[in-house]
Parts: structure tokens; C-alpha cells; sequence
């Protein structure tokens, strides 16, 4: 079936399924509770620019498929979730492509839990940058900015106590970045060889990375410190062509620090971590504030202001160059019964003055429709700056999204 | 004369302690409310909320929740969107607090992230609705200063009328007038004046029903802005107390895994 046909398809899925699949059942005595939901989405992005590397195309459709389920008994004490995820594209062979983002069982006994299986974890409590989040490798065909995350699989424990909650994780079958392919924008100009990659583990993929966290929340105050030893889950590039470029991964000890504060309307946030390699011990941090103007005017918007300053010793061998840039943002919530929210943000560097900015947008379309608007830019590239690659993929996207 | 005046102030002493018995401060009202209303332990319940514009368009959301009862301090909170089908997953988790700001936390399910909220957002909207953050958290007596106004009937049923006057700068109210039912202490109606002192919404409570012979829950709230013509309809159903709820159950996990 060609790419075009499959969309086709695929954009048919929420009218195929009949509406009951969504609904929760119980099944007499057994309590059994099943249901089946998710989402699917259309997407146009255009890049305004000229592309840098050849095959890249000025716009392209892809469209995006994630189903959910969800199946509980036992009163709730066990239960099993899914969510899988398609992403098509109308060119780019390598951004095609399909996770399971979560497949686990999950049982609850009294005030700890145990999930096996491939899960998503988050840490962190910053906006522009998630330092300390390093359970999961980042989707990059999804978002350069980092946020989408392949799922993982692990064994994970965690007990909620008085003090806090701890929290240890056995992880295995590592997973590797993947970038956009030859026909793909937002990508570097050189070919990458994932077979011909690397791993300081002898293990390879099946190294069993270890983690611990300790979080709190008390009072004023949100919590976490972590302790993560394992296969780093951002690659450093290797060649012996200069053409062809193999990815090598590292083993690393990395320890997490995120606190955030709330007094009124502020929070105050901050993120460090510092990250030992055999080749090189680095140390990065994210520090800044949200203060919001809750129900503006009367009006019910919510306007939210951002600000912090991210600094990482690594330099331009950060994947996201956040090394000394400042963002700064802003996030409305209009509160209406459309839901309509904005972000918004620049990025700026303090020594080059390279600009990155984004917008996105969502509104509600009757009861089961998403718009949504999204709108990345560069501008002012310094050639030092890993965005220097593709600084000339700056693009707009409009999406609408059908959840059942 | 002397006596004239023993006399006197006796007969004054009597008719201020009989009218001091006989006409509840507004703040005992209150006190009593919520003394009758104690022990009430954890319940859950399923919420169906139906927005109606000036047009009388419709649109409705469904929420589920938890609560739990602390002693000495505000009540415990889980709330979980169901729909519109795109927030479903979505849960948020409040500790209210007598004093001080409650504590709120967000959960939202496609990034699993969990968001502390500001609790000092009190007077915007809940989901679009009518009803303000303040309206639908837990009303804890020490959140306002009372006033007694009146007997009056609201509802068909004789109740108290008592002005209250929110504690915290963060309201959108200058006041709020409450029927309490003389019988039962349960509210009747509410009425919301801003900070302006103009009447800006009536909330109307109706279908009660008594649960495990003593606690009183309304089925149906209406909320009506006078300002905007805009109506919320609460509709609860399935409410069920004794469920053996726990600090367990109001956990960070807990408000990751809320389904």
C-alpha cells in the first residue's frame, strides 16, 4: 500500500469505529474494566525556506495514530495499559514509523506499586529544557524540542511514604535516537549508519540500566533528587568517511536535582544535573520562574510569563544547544468551553544571539475535534550552534485531530 | 430607685441572653453546618456538568471523584475529567486547607507530567463553566467571616439567611448570601455579589437525598450568571460514602495512575 493510500485509511479510523469501544464496562462479578480510546490526526507543515540538503521537500502531510487501552481488575488494584503510536509521512521514509509507547501491568498494594513492562516516565519541573528527565530516549522525528519520548521497557517500584516517595527502576533493551530520513527536514546533513552503532556496554542495547529517585511534596515545596547508571541516552557521532556518520552511546552516572517552589502566583523552578562518562564529567542547569495573572480583568484568561536561563557545560555538543540561552515565554488559558490555549516562546543565546521561537495553539471543535497551530522559527544561526544544521527548516503546521 | 435599677438591668441582662440564644451568630450557623455534616469519612461520585450559552447551545463534560475526610484540616480532593474525550486521563488532586493556601496538582496524561497549580487562582473558571475554582472547592467555615441576616425561605423551606465575606484577597467575591435550611443546616441557594457589590451569579442546590441516615448531598446544582445569561448544571449521581479511602489514595502515584 503506498503512503498515500494508507492515510487515506488511517484519516477513515474514527469513522470506522463505532463509538461504543470508548465505553467503560464491567463485566458482572469479574469487575472487569475495559476501554478502548485514543486519537487521530492529520497534520500539513510547510517550511517557508529553500531546503539546505537534497530530497527535502517544502511541505509535507503525515498523519498520526494513537490508540489507548486500558484494562483494570481487581477493584482497580491491577491494571494493564497500551498506547501505541503510528506516525506516517508522505515522504520521509524514516519518519514513518510506529512505538509502543506504553505496554505494562500495574499492581497496587497498600502504598507501593509494581509496573512491568514499557512505560513512560517524566521528571523535572522546567519549561524550556528537562535535564533531569532520563528515564525514556526522545522521539526526535516527533519534535526536536525533545518533549515526545519512545516508550521503555522496565521494572519499576515505587513506594509512596511519609517522607516522600522512592522510586527504582531496572531498565533494559535500549533505544536508539532516530532522525529524519533523506527526504525528512529538521535533520543533519549527513547519513547516519544505525547499524554500525556503537555502545561502551559490552551489553550493547541490553545493558541493564539502573535508577533511583526520591521525590517530595510538602508545604510550599516539590522535590526530586535521582541517581541514574546506564547506557546515556543522547549519542555522540562517529565517522570514518565523513559521509556516513554511526552513532556511539556512552555509560554514564548522572545525578538530578529539581525543585520548585510556589508562593502565590509564582513558581520558582530549577533543574540541575551532573553527569560523569569516562571521557567527560559535565554539569547543566535550568533556573527561572512562571508567574501567572490568574483570571485577567475578570475575563477568566489565565497569562502566564516565563523566564529562565539555561546553562550546560557541554557547549555545542548539547543536542539541543541550550548551553547559555534564555527563554523566554509566555501561556495562555482563555477558560472557555473550547478549552483555547497558546504557548509561546523565544530562545536566545547570551554569547551569539542565535534565535530560536515557537507558537502553538489548540481550540476544541464540538466535543471530540482538536485545531491545533504550531509554528517553529529560526533566525540568526551562529554556524557554532548545532541548529546551525538546519536553520533553514523554520515551519508552520496546522493539524486537526478526531479522539474517540 | 436603686431597686428601679437592679431591676432594670436584670430584665436587660434576661432579654440580651434570650436573644442571644435565640438568634444564632452567622458564624455559629456555619459552625453548625459543618458539625453536622462530620464524619462523613470518603465517598465518591460521578458528575455530569452541562454548559448553556446565552443561545442555549449545550455542551456537557463528564468528571468522576474522590474525597476524603481529614480531621483537623480541609478535605481531600481527586477529580478526573472523562470528557471531551481529549482531556480524558487528565486528574487533578487538591488538599484544602483551613488556613493558607490549598495545595493543587495537575496530571496530565499524554506527557505524564504532574503540575503543581497555584491555588491563588480562585476566582477564574472551572472547565468553562459557570462555576468559579473557589464555588467547587472545599468550603472550609474559616475561609470567610460571617454575618446573621434573617429567617427566610428559599427553596420552599425555612432556612437562615447569613451573609459570609471571603477570607482571602485572591476572591472574585465582595460576598456571598447563604440559605441554610433551619432543619438540617444543608444550603439552599447561594447567591455570589463581586467585587463590586452586584449580584453576579445564584447557585440553587436541589435533589437532596440523606446518605447513611445523616448526611445531605444535593443531586442537581444550578449555577445562573446574571451577568453573562450563562447556566452550569451539576447533575451527581452514583454518590457512594464508605469506600475506605486513605492518605494512600491521595498520593502522587495515586494521581498518576487515577483512571
Amino acid at each position: 500500500m503506498s503512503n498515500g493510500r494508507f492515510l487515506v485509511w488511517l484519516v477513515l479510523v474514527p469513522l470506522i469505529f463505532p463509538y461504543k469501544t470508548c465505553a467503560a464496562q464491567t463485566f458482572g462479578d469479574t469487575q472487569l474494566r475495559f476501554e478502548f480510546s485514543g486519537n487521530v490526526r492529520g497534520d500539513y507543515r510547510y517550511f517557508p525556506d529553500d531546503a539546505l540538503y537534497p530530497g527535502q521537500h517544502q511541505a509535507y502531510f503525515s498523519a498520526l495514530f494513537q490508540p489507548e487501552i486500558y484494562l483494570e481488575w481487581n477493584r482497580g488494584k491491577q491494571f494493564m495499559q497500551f498506547t501505541g503510536f503510528v506516525r506516517l509521512d508522505q515522504y520521509d521514509s524514516e519518519r514513518t514509523h510506529a512505538d509502543i509507547r506504553e505496554l505494562y501491568w500495574l499492581t497496587i498494594f497498600k502504598n507501593w506499586e509494581l509496573s512491568v513492562g514499557v512505560k513512560k516516565i517524566f521528571w523535572g519541573v522546567t519549561e524550556s529544557n528537562h535535564l533531569v528527565d532520563i528515564i525514556n530516549q526522545a522521539d526526535v522525528l516527533e519534535g526536536i524540542d525533545l518533549e515526545q519520548k519512545l516508550g521503555q521497557l522496565m521494572i519499576h517500584v515505587s513506594w509512596s511514604l511519609k517522607w516522600g516517595a522512592i522510586d527504582l527502576f531496572a531498565m533494559t533493551y535500549f533505544r536508539q535516537m532516530k532522525f529524519p530520513g533523506r527526504e525528512g527536514r529538521l535533520r543533519p546533513p549527513f547519513e547516519l549508519d544505525y547499524a554500525n552503532t556503537t555502545y561502551e556496554s559490552e551489553l550493547e542495547e541490553y545493558n541493564p540500566d539502573l535508577a533511583i529517585r526520591w521525590s517530595h511534596s510538602f508545604s510550599a515545596f516539590d522535590i526530586g533528587i535521582s541517581h541514574f547508571y546506564g547506557t546515556s541516552r543522547l549519542p555522540l557521532f562517529q565517522t570514518t568517511n565523513g559521509i556516513t556518520f554511526s552513532p556511539h552511546y556512552e555509560l554514564i552516572n548522572q545525578t538530578g536535582i529539581d525543585i520548585q517552589v510556589i508562593s502565590g502566583s509564582m513558581l520558582w523552578k530549577a533543574e540541575i544535573i551532573y553527569r560523569q562518562s569516562k571521557r567527560k564529567t559535565i554539569t547543566a542547569f535550568t533556573v527561572g520562574g512562571e508567574y501567572t495573572f490568574n483570571n485577567l480583568f475578570y475575563s477568566g484568561i489565565d497569562l502566564g510569563l516565563i523566564l529562565e536561563y539555561n546553562f550546560d557545560d557541554r557547549g555545542i555538543e548539547s543536542i539541543n544547544s541550550l548551553d547559555d540561552d534564555f527563554f523566554f515565554g509566555t501561556r495562555i488559558a482563555v477558560n472557555d468551553r473550547q478549552s483555547t490555549d497558546l504557548l509561546g516562546g523565544i530562545i536566545i543565546d547570551r554569547e551569539n544571539q542565535t534565535l530560536r521561537y515557537f507558537v502553538e495553539a489548540n481550540r476544541r471543535l464540538g466535543d471530540s475535534w482538536k485545531i491545533s497551530i504550531e509554528a517553529v522559527g529560526f533566525s540568526n544561526i551562529d554556524p557554532s550552534e548545532f541548529l546551525y544544521l538546519i536553520r533553514n527548516d523554520s515551519y508552520a503546521q496546522i493539524s486537526l485531530a478526531k479522539y474517540f | 430607685m436603686k431597686t428601679i435599677v437592679k431591676i432594670t438591668t436584670i430584665i436587660l441582662l434576661v432579654l440580651t441572653v434570650t436573644a442571644f440564644t435565640q438568634t444564632n451568630t452567622g458564624l455559629d450557623i456555619a459552625l453548625e453546618a459543618e458539625k453536622v455534616d462530620n464524619g462523613w469519612g470518603s465517598l465518591s461520585n460521578k458528575l455530569t456538568m452541562t454548559l448553556t450559552n446565552r443561545n442555549g447551545q449545550e455542551t456537557t463534560r463528564q468528571i468522576h471523584g474522590y474525597f476524603l475526610e481529614v480531621e483537623g484540616d480541609g478535605d481531600k480532593a481527586m477529580t478526573i475529567f472523562d470528557t471531551p474525550k481529549d482531556v480524558k486521563g487528565t486528574a487533578s488532586m487538591t488538599f484544602t486547607h483551613k488556613i493558607g493556601d490549598d495545595d493543587q496538582w495537575l496530571y496530565l496524561p499524554s506527557i505524564k507530567r504532574v503540575k503543581r497549580i497555584s491555588s491563588s487562582n480562585k476566582s477564574g473558571p472551572f472547565m468553562g463553566s459557570e462555576f468559579a475554582f473557589e464555588d467547587i472547592s472545599s468550603q472550609e467555615v474559616e475561609k470567610y467571616t460571617y454575618k446573621y441576616i434573617a429567617e427566610e425561605k428559599a427553596n420552599g423551606e425555612d432556612c437562615y439567611k447569613v451573609g459570609r465575606y471571603p477570607v482571602s484577597k485572591n476572591s472574585g467575591y465582595k460576598r456571598n448570601i447563604v440559605w441554610f435550611n433551619k432543619s438540617n443546616y444543608r444550603i439552599e441557594k447561594i447567591e455570589f455579589y463581586d467585587r463590586k457589590d452586584e449580584l453576579l451569579k445564584t447557585l440553587t442546590y436541589s435533589n437532596y437525598q440523606q446518605y447513611l441516615s445523616k448526611y445531605w448531598r444535593a443531586s442537581t446544582m444550578k449555577m445562573v450568571n446574571h451577568q453573562n445569561g450563562k447556566e452550569t448544571l451539576l447533575d451527581f449521581s452514583e454518590i457512594t460514602f464508605g469506600i475506605g479511602l486513605t492518605d494512600d489514595d491521595f498520593s502522587q502515584n495515586a494521581l498518576k495512575r487515577a483512571r
